[in-house]
């Protein structure tokens, strides 16, 4: 907000600054239908953590077994990862001033989410073709 | 980062009483936030004792009363007094508001009067509004058209056109959502903030205009639009009763509806 003595663009200019972007509605949309999406899986992925409960390690195995568990499990784990960069993107933008930290922090998260992602489905897949 | 605390120059300090003239019966303390560019002293917070059986019943009134009998240094703008002309916004007892639609009666105990928040201020109650005024610019608010007006000079509008208007037209600019908005105190730099992008709704709901996917292309931005989180700050402050989060929102839904 500040404008420092050296800088003397033009109120307009420095509003206009570099122009639209022309996106940030694939993020909102994609931010909005990834947290529909989890309502139902959320509810599936605690519901049968529930009904779990107290049961031993072959169990789950033959839990993660069945096509219908190991797809949705899959798609809870996609989702919720994909959702959680989705959103820490935004509070990084809100929050972090600094232009080169603020992309290099997006750009870690990035990384972090869709790796723990891929670590978490790989491993999915491992339990449910190892069943 | 973010500021969450007032930079060293700006935190407020104790200031002056003003004492109420003997014999005044229905005093009430006004705590009015004082800055002076030229002196280089930080801001502080001065309390006027004013007597309510001799003043107006508006926060504005009171404030007058303090510069023409009390204290003549203090800085404020008006016009109108009489909610239309958007001059005399301010934050008062913790929130945004037209000190001339405020009435005293309604604030709790001392009457808390500061300049509109996170504002670079040019003196006392007064903010420099420069930036939003050119954010305001930047959306070009006058209608946008190829076609040549009709012969009669008129361009026509049904009653059911003119009327996604409602609401819109009726802004004036007084900046109370603006600045009471958390994502603009935070990157006012580049998001358009409440007051501009209901602005902007205007033109885009307006049937005669032709630039409308011109004004989406225009605000299609992460941060122009898309910083506005639903906080809903605006429409709770706005003093013209107004509801700029709703008009965001069309806005939004517009951006969807063109994308298929």
């Amino acid at each position: 907000m500040s404008s420092p003595a050296n800088n003397l663009r033009s109120p307009l200019g420095r509003a206009r600054g570099l122009g639209s972007a022309k996106e940030g509605l694939h993020h909102w949309w994609a931010q909005r239908l990834t947290s529909i999406a989890l309502v139902p899986l959320t509810v599936w992925f605690v519901a049968s953590i529930i009904s779990l409960a107290g049961a031993g390690f072959v169990d789950f195995v033959a839990w993660l077994g069945s096509p219908f568990n190991a797809t949705v499990m899959i798609l809870f784990l996609a989702v919720s990862f994909h959702h959680a960069q989705l959103g820490l993107q935004v509070v990084l933008e809100d929050y972090v001033s600094s232009h080169g930290l603020r992309v290099a922090s997006i750009i870690i998260v990035k990384f972090v989410c869709y790796g723990l992602a891929a670590l978490a489905i790989v491993s999915t897949l491992i339990v449910t073709f190892g069943a | 980062m973010v500021e969450f605390t007032l930079p060293k120059n700006s935190k407020v300090t104790s200031g002056k009483t003003h004492k109420a003239p003997a014999g005044a019966k229905n005093v009430r303390n006004f705590k009015v936030y004082r800055y002076d560019p030229d002196t280089g002293a930080n801001p502080r917070l001065d309390t006027y004792e004013v007597d309510m059986s001799t003043c107006g019943p508006m926060v504005l009134d009171a404030l007058l009363k303090i510069k023409d009998e009390m204290d003549p240094t203090l800085a404020l703008r008006r016009s109108c007094r009489e909610g239309i002309c958007g001059s005399c916004s301010m934050n008062i007892d913790g929130g945004n508001t037209l000190a001339c639609l405020k009435p005293v009666d309604e604030c709790k105990g001392d009457v808390k009067v500061y300049p509109l928040p996170h504002m670079p201020v040019v003196k006392d109650l007064v903010p420099d509004l420069t930036h939003v005024y050119a954010q305001y610019a930047s959306i070009e608010p006058w209608m946008k058209t190829e076609t040549l007006p009709p012969s009669s000079g008129e361009r026509l509008q049904s009653p059911e056109e003119r009327e996604k208007l409602d609401g819109l037209w009726e802004c004036i600019l007084c900046f109370c959502c603006t600045t009471s908005c958390p994502s603009y105190w935070w990157n006012g730099d580049r998001y358009l903030g409440p007051a501009i992008l209901l602005q902007a709704a205007r033109w885009i709901n307006d049937s005669r205009d032709e630039a409308t996917g011109e004004r989406l292309d225009n605000l299609e931005d992460p941060f122009r639009l898309y910083r506005c989180h639903t906080i809903m700050n605006c429409t709770n402050t706005c003093p013209k009763g107004l509801n700029p989060a709703k008009a965001i929102a069309d806005i939004k839904m517009k951006m969807v509806e063109r994308a298929g």
